[in-house]
């Protein structure tokens, strides 16, 4: 608890009760099919907070992550962006649920950018013109301005000189890095990342840590679903482990991952044991 | 050919009219068929299903005969006198019936194809459904429809040689005249099929330009 405290006062804007979440799941249950992934998890993303979620294969992290810009839409519980509560319809005899206010559902999804483990380019588009499609038909802007928006961010992540390359030829990082251009191009208050390295061979993952890296160093909200257990500890302001649908355990990464209280995270960081 | 030569030129006008507007309105078919097959909506699913099934499971002259007869008997009744309904339209109608039918089935398998996240990162950035489509889901399922598409469009090239039947003047049924009058079969059923393999072999390299130009981007 004590090092908790200190975090927080480290950046007054940290502080927890002072500060509205920006994002936050509330005793969120999802059923797949049969099999129950989540079972009442919640989880709150104040601003500037890095939260690095962990967890075995299976224990629900992605399908939380999906469940906060609603790709999945929760059977029950409540996700909040903010101050304003997500528009969720509960399943109703032979439907799933499904979002109530689709025109709020788009408002805050392009408000919280996405990175996905399988990247999901738009193969047909250019760099340039993958990361232009949401300035230019989400916000409204021009596509001079929208230019200038997609080069900016594709600059930041060190690929301005392959704008015009198509996907297919780029790498696995290379790509994952315009994703990465692709959501900061909308301004986006939260950032998820969907174990955004699993996807790649080990000698990309590197380019690609490090652009989320210096995402975290300026400050951004953001939430990491990975498998990168050092690098969540150096990143994070917080790690959450999930097993079995449910969050385990929840704190500072030093705290956390160092001292597991519970079987279950001793086992996932020490398998060997 | 007896003057026939001119006969053969409005045959080729018509047999191009009739694919032409047929396909035209059987993509469109086609596109809201594959809609409501992946629609959420049960009803919709059933009436698609049930269209497709039935449509690919009769024989396309006797889709046109029933269109033909079904359709004088149905304004007969509505009007109260008897009309004919025009063998141009019943053509047309029968053929787009026809292949808006494969053209659904044609397009469902093409959006499947799409992988399911490239939806998910449009839905992610806050695009609407229907933009999703345009820019997204479109565009992608265009290079992957695209060889099935032109071998329908041959197909119905070629099927438009079954409204004869019902007496629309196309190029088949100029050679079946021109071969009864003239009585030289041989030469009036070459000419017919030299007339359709231009129209198939013109479609066929149209295809393939399309098809270079449209994945020389993405190869």
């Amino acid at each position: 608890m004590q090092t908790a405290i200190d975090i927080h006062s480290e950046n007054p804007r940290r502080g927890r009760a002072a500060a509205i979440a920006s994002l936050r799941a509330e005793n969120v249950h999802k059923t797949l099919g049969t099999h129950p992934v989540l079972r009442g998890v919640s989880l709150a993303a104040y601003p500037h907070e890095v939260i690095s979620v962990l967890g075995a294969s299976g224990s629900g992290k992605s399908t939380l992550l999906r469940c906060l810009n609603l790709l999945e839409v929760p059977d029950s519980g409540e996700i909040w962006f903010r101050d304003e509560k997500l528009d969720i319809r509960p399943p109703a005899g032979r439907n799933g649920a499904r979002i109530g206010d689709a025109r709020q559902a788009r408002r805050v999804r392009a408000s919280l950018g996405m990175v996905f483990q399988s990247f999901n380019l738009w193969p047909h588009k250019t760099a340039l013109e993958n990361v232009m499609e949401g300035p230019v038909h989400v916000r409204g802007l021009t596509r001079r301005a929208a230019t200038e928006c997609a080069e900016h961010y594709l600059r930041k992540v060190g690929l301005i000189e392959r704008r015009d390359h198509y996907p297919r030829h780029l790498s696995g990082g290379q790509q994952q890095r315009v994703a990465i251009a692709r959501a900061l191009a909308m301004e986006p208050e939260v950032l998820l990342f969907d174990e955004p390295t699993s996807a790649l061979d080990p000698e990309l993952t590197g380019e690609v840590l490090r652009a989320i890296r210096s995402l975290a160093e300026e400050g951004r909200t953001m939430i990491l679903v990975t498998h990168e257990l050092s690098f969540a500890r150096e990143v994070s302001s917080r790690v959450a482990f999930m097993q079995g649908g449910r969050i385990e355990e929840e704190g500072p990464p030093e705290e956390v991952l160092s001292r597991p209280a519970s079987a279950g995270l001793r086992r996932f960081l020490d398998p060997v044991c | 050919m007896g003057g026939f030569e001119e006969q053969f030129l409005r045959g080729l006008e018509t047999t191009v009219l009739v694919a032409a507007i047929s396909g035209a309105f059987g993509m469109l078919v086609g596109l809201a068929g594959a809609a409501a097959k992946l629609s959420r909506f049960r009803a919709l699913r059933m009436v698609a299903d049930a269209y497709t099934t039935i449509v690919r499971g009769v024989p396309e002259l006797l889709v046109i005969l029933l269109v033909y007869f079904g359709g004088t008997a149905a304004l007969t009744a509505l009007v109260g006198s008897y009309v004919e309904v025009s063998a141009l339209w019943a053509g047309v109608f029968s053929l787009t019936v026809v292949f808006g039918a494969y053209a659904t089935e044609i397009f469902r398998g093409a959006i499947q194809a799409i992988p399911r996240g490239q939806t998910e990162a449009a839905l992610s950035i806050g695009l609407a459904p229907w933009q999703t489509w345009l820019l997204v889901i479109l565009p992608q399922m265009a290079r992957i429809a695209l060889p099935a598409l032109c071998n329908l469009w041959i197909s119905l090239l070629k099927d438009t040689s079954l409204i004869s039947i019902v007496g629309l003047s196309d190029i088949m049924r100029v050679a079946v005249v021109g071969a009864g009058s003239m009585r030289d079969p041989l030469t009036f059923y070459l000419a017919a099929s030299a007339l359709y393999l231009m129209l198939t072999s013109f479609s066929l390299l149209t295809f393939r330009l399309v098809e270079r130009r449209m994945l020389a981007p993405v190869h």
